[in-house]
């Protein structure tokens, strides 16, 4: 068995387009082939913990940067950090009539402040923001994580879960790494796309999934990630299915099959349930051509 | 008025209900102002085809250092809580991609070898959207493809684009997510107006962001139910627990998905919404006043 896992990562930039609910079929058609790790990116809003039904093994902390604190008893209240502090996150007397202070969810854990402060009355200290976990699902191990909310994703928890799932996969001898990414452009989807094999890019056929799909797809060209792209409920519009059709056939970027809309998903997902476990339905019916796709693109053997 | 429109969970209706309010509020001769905060994937623009007026570029401040200047003592690299400057022999390197901008490196230098130059990580664009009633003033920002950091931007775009008169109302379409991005977009708010799907997903979701809004803010916070009747009750049930309002129900419709995908509003397909949008935002301004 090689050491070096191929890696599936499943992005859209724009958000709710489906992209946990065909990462939990993917899992479960391609944990019935071969032996899988799965990590779920979007540490921000993880849902597929949800689908997958995971039973906890391990639970670690997570830090990341700092935040100021000040010491109100050696504080001269002089002003100078907040006239420092480029993220408004010092609380100022005047405004809230207590001495001076931090707003933790401004501050950007620069140190300006510390710097600027003529007492050394503020210091840094390193709060815990979050946790990552091991889990064991029907369809292999799960490396998740969740960000406390309004913590900062700059995408070292991604980074963190993916290099978990991809040690595991080497150490396992497992063949393939799903990861569940995040929406967007930013930090957490570089930090999830980076690296992988393959990006499968979910979109909607809407004027603003034509949209978000352009700049998803400057980004895998901008970090060299093949990409293919499904279009989930590509019946909802003939005509916004077909110009999304041919922008890809223009820029030469791989198309898998359409996704019918179903309602079985929205039914499997109620029911904690990969649709492809869930019924036999037109979607799950093209989610396993589409895993055939995915396959063949990653030189996967699968069993079938 | 300050209104924030979130979600947590993507793909739910955040620009649907944020741009049918804007213009359904501007309908009635009100002066509405609407910043896409959305910054990496913005896509207001779609529905509201605002005429853009002005563009600006925008970004963060980085370090430049004097060569002639420089003693290369290192001080710069070690204030740097971000490993964006380093020093390496008689050679300071910069790091763009990590730098925050927090100036530390400028002013911690002591031979006043660094000068702080704008990198471009965003593009500012301004204009009006002219439908019926009073035109809307427009901002979005544009994060460059392969850029990292959105807060910064969502912060240029509020400090430029907010209106300072009382009376007007600012409508803020957030991004999906519950981080600091979703944070920066609702910080001085005054209402937060979360619009979910009644799923499991969209129950997960809605539960953090209202962690984010009422507990990490204090800010108030309303729900909107959209496709309503898919999925199951556990949204509402969730909401009368956590004593959060159910301010208004779009229902699952054909013709509003329709409408979507073409780039269309809903007011414009089905006018009969402008009222109710309208209607929200009445209830909007009583659960501000409690």
């Amino acid at each position: 068995m090689s050491t070096a896992p191929k890696q599936l990562v499943i992005i859209s930039g724009k958000g709710g387009t489906g992209k946990t609910s065909l990462a939990a079929a993917i899992a479960h058609l391609a944990a019935g082939e071969l032996p899988i790790v799965i990590a779920d990116a979007d540490v921000d809003a993880a849902n597929l913990d949800l689908v997958l039904h995971p039973t906890r093994l391990e639970s670690h902390p997570f830090s990341n940067g700092l935040v100021a604190e000040i010491d109100e008893e050696k504080c001269i209240s002089c002003g100078l950090c907040e006239e420092a502090c480029r993220f408004d996150a010092i609380l100022v007397p005047d405004r809230t009539g207590d001495p001076y202070g931090i707003d933790e969810v401004a501050c950007d854990g620069c140190a300006a402040c510390v710097y600027h402060c003529p007492v050394e009355a503020i210091t840094m200290r390193e709060p815990q923001v979050g946790e990552w976990y091991l889990s064991e699902t029907p369809y292999g191990p799960l490396y998740h994580a969740h960000l406390f909310a309004g913590a900062d994703n700059s995408g070292k928890l991604v980074t963190l879960v993916k290099q978990q799932a991809k040690l595991r996969a080497m150490d396992d001898g497992r063949p393939l790494v799903v990861v569940d990414g995040p929406p967007g452009i930013g930090c957490p989807v570089i930090s999830a796309a980076s690296g992988a094999d393959l990006a499968l890019i979910v979109v909607e056929p809407t004027l603003s999934g034509a949209h978000d799909l352009a700049r998803v797809l400057e980004l895998t060209d901008h970090f060299g990630v093949p990409a293919l792209v499904a279009i989930n409920k590509g019946d909802l519009s003939e005509q916004q299915s077909a110009a999304i059709e041919a922008f890809c056939r223009e820029r030469g970027v791989a198309l898998s099959v359409r996704i019918p809309y179903d309602t079985l998903v929205t039914e499997a997902m109620v029911a904690g349930q990969p649709i492809t476990a869930w019924a036999e339905s037109p979607a799950a019916q093209a989610i396993r051509a589409l895993w055939a796709t995915i396959k063949a693109r990653l030189g996967l053997q699968g069993k079938e | 008025m300050r209104i924030t429109v979130a979600s947590g969970k993507g793909g739910t209706g955040k620009t649907t209900v944020a741009v049918n309010l804007a213009l359904s509020l501007a309908a009635a001769g009100r002066a509405v102002t609407f910043l896409d905060c959305d910054v990496e994937e913005p896509n207001a623009h779609i529905f509201l085809r605002p005429q853009i007026e002005r563009e600006e570029t925008t970004g963060i401040l980085i370090p430049e250092v004097d060569d002639d200047r420089c003693t290369y003592c290192g001080r710069c690299a070690e204030v740097c809580v971000f490993h964006a400057i380093a020093v390496i022999g008689t050679k300071v390197l910069v790091f763009p991609e990590l730098c925050h901008g927090c100036g530390s490196c400028a002013y911690n230098c002591p031979e006043k070898a660094i000068t702080e130059v704008l990198h471009p990580t965003a593009r500012l664009r301004w204009g009006k959207a002219t439908g019926e009633g009073t035109p809307i003033a427009f901002g979005e920002g544009v994060l460059d493809v392969g850029q990292a950091m959105a807060t910064p931007v969502i912060r240029e775009l509020k400090k430029k684009g907010l209106p300072a008169e009382e009376e007007s109302i600012a409508i803020l379409d957030a991004p999906p997510g519950n981080s600091c991005p979703v944070v920066e977009t609702m910080r001085g708010s005054d209402f937060v107006l979360l619009v979910t799907e009644p799923t499991p997903f969209g129950l997960h979701d809605l539960r953090l962001a209202v962690q984010v809004a009422r507990e990490e803010l204090g800010l108030p916070a309303g729900v909107v139910i959209n496709r309503d009747g898919v999925g199951d009750d556990s949204v509402e049930r969730f909401c009368a627990e956590a004593g959060i309002p159910i301010l208004m129900r779009i229902p699952l419709d054909r013709r509003i998905a329709e409408a979507y995908a073409q780039g269309e509003t809903i007011v414009a397909r089905l006018p009969e919404y402008r009222e109710r949008f309208q209607a929200l935002y009445r209830r909007i301004e009583e659960e501000v006043g409690r």
